[in-house]
């Protein structure tokens, strides 16, 4: 079985025909070639593949094709701006908060999302929106900081 | 393993009528799929046995919240985030708040729905515990009409409800009827993100002039389903809370709860540590009553 889905990702619409319990993490990987958004557990438990749907977080391994059909989808690749590092990104960079990558397209997001609920948000808040957005590397302490001097840097915008 | 997906039909019916026509006249053919984010892990795990999926994630029919005099009306596709957004839930109903809050992360709290927390049936599910303190009824449908029920009812066994193969959970209805009551809950497991619950209690307790006159307990992970603990309600009914009678009704509630209380071993926890934990939690519910 195949359905035809309408999405429009980063800005750019594609008509694709897939089968509709594909997985959008594989559509975006496979279909469209956006390898910036990762799999980790494959169970909603990591959130290395989080990506934005009408603004709003989601896990992109728990989101069958069809229920993306006239979405509108932001990846990683969508963060950045005219080939610049987002201010989040740069935060990131700065601040050590990634070190091996695989998390940090599923913690850019997130934090994006947070940022955009709570522009402002204190260290509980920050601990909360990053809950789902597991990492091995840094301990976190480096990330939690990398978010609150975006928050201050989006502040400062 | 992974399932391999192009063995699996999904389908988006139009509206809510064409959802019960398809489910009535095939019924038990098809699994309902809202926000994915218990199906698509069995999908992602090999686990998904229907191979036939109906959508309703996109039913604006099913995602509402309702607010009358009387009650909280919420629809079966409305989201955690949904509820922990919404005002009146947040200032009347805290545990259900506080429930959607453990249930999944945010990613998952902006695509799960109530509807599926309790479809699912999971004994460890976060919000049934606060839907068995608040009393709810809810509302089935199917194209033969729709019955409310109360929820207590609902829960037959493991992962087994009333929920008969044409019908579809419409909504869950909370009575605001909680103003001056003393509202409980928490949960025992290894993170509040993520992590299942080892247990979990929700209380609500009506006390006048140092007397329990009323009091309901819902419980995770204590039984084969989400628990409405009856006897340790019956138990405590009545009972004082005054400083001299203190000590004899924690006796009472917790011997009552340890009755009632089946949990099992498993990968989470034990049921010794269940049990013991379950009643350490009505016992905390109590003293902070007294005081």
């Amino acid at each position: 079985m195949k359905a035809m889905v309408q999405l429009t990702v980063n800005g750019q619409q594609h008509r694709i025909d897939v089968p509709p319990m594909k997985r959008l993490l594989d559509v975006l990987r496979e279909d469209l070639h956006l390898t910036g958004t990762k799999e980790g557990c494959g169970e909603g438990e990591c959130g290395a593949c989080a990506v934005l749907i009408d603004g709003e977080l989601v896990n992109s391994c728990l989101i069958p094709a069809l229920q993306i059909n006239g979405a509108r989808i932001c990846t990683i690749e969508g963060v950045s701006t005219e080939g610049g590092l987002h201010s989040i990104q740069q935060c990131f960079l700065e601040n050590g908060g990634a070190q091996c990558g695989i998390c940090t397209p599923g913690m850019i997001l997130a934090t994006h999302h947070l940022l955009d609920k709570r522009p402002t948000p204190t260290l509980e808040e920050i601990q909360e929106g990053l809950a789902g957005n597991l990492c091995r590397c840094t301990g976190y302490m480096r990330i939690f900081e990398a978010v609150q001097k975006a928050a201050e840097a989006r502040d400062a915008l | 393993m992974r399932s391999d997906v192009t063995g699996y039909e999904l389908n988006a019916p139009p509206d809510l009528r064409a959802v019960l026509t398809r489910i009535a006249s095939e019924p038990g053919r098809h699994a309902l799929l809202a926000g994915g984010t218990e199906l698509m892990v069995a999908l992602n795990t090999g686990r998904l046995e229907s191979r036939s999926l109906i959508s309703i994630q996109h039913l604006r029919e099913l995602r509402f919240i309702r607010v009358t005099p009387d009650a909280v009306e919420i629809g079966s596709g409305t989201t955690f985030t949904d509820i922990r957004r919404n005002a009146t839930i947040a200032r009347e109903l805290p545990l259900l708040v506080q429930a959607a809050s453990w249930t999944g992360s945010i990613a998952n709290q902006n695509r799960g729905t109530l509807g599926g927390n309790i479809c699912n049936a999971s004994p460890a599910a976060d919000t049934p515990p606060a839907l068995h303190a608040y009393d709810a009824s809810i509302t089935l449908l199917s194209v033969r009409g729709e019955r409310t029920i109360p929820y207590s009812s609902f829960h037959l066994g493991y992962k087994k409800t009333l929920l008969e193969p044409d019908e579809i959970l419409y909504s869950v209805s909370v009575p605001r009827a909680y103003e001056g009551w003393r509202q409980y809950v928490r949960k025992v497991g290894t993170r509040n993100a993520q992590a299942i619950s080892k247990t979990a209690l929700a209380i609500v307790a009506l006390v006048r002039a140092d007397r329990i006159e009323q009091i309901r307990i819902g419980a995770a992970s204590l039984a084969d389903r989400p628990l409405r603990c009856v006897e340790a309600e019956a138990a405590l009914r009545g009972r004082s809370i005054a400083e001299n009678d203190l000590e004899p009704t924690v006796r009472l509630g917790r011997a009552a709860l340890a009755r009632e209380a089946k949990p099992i071993d498993d990968i989470r926890s034990t049921a010794m540590y269940r049990s013991a934990v379950a009643a350490n939690l009505l016992e905390e519910f109590l003293r902070q009553l007294s005081n």
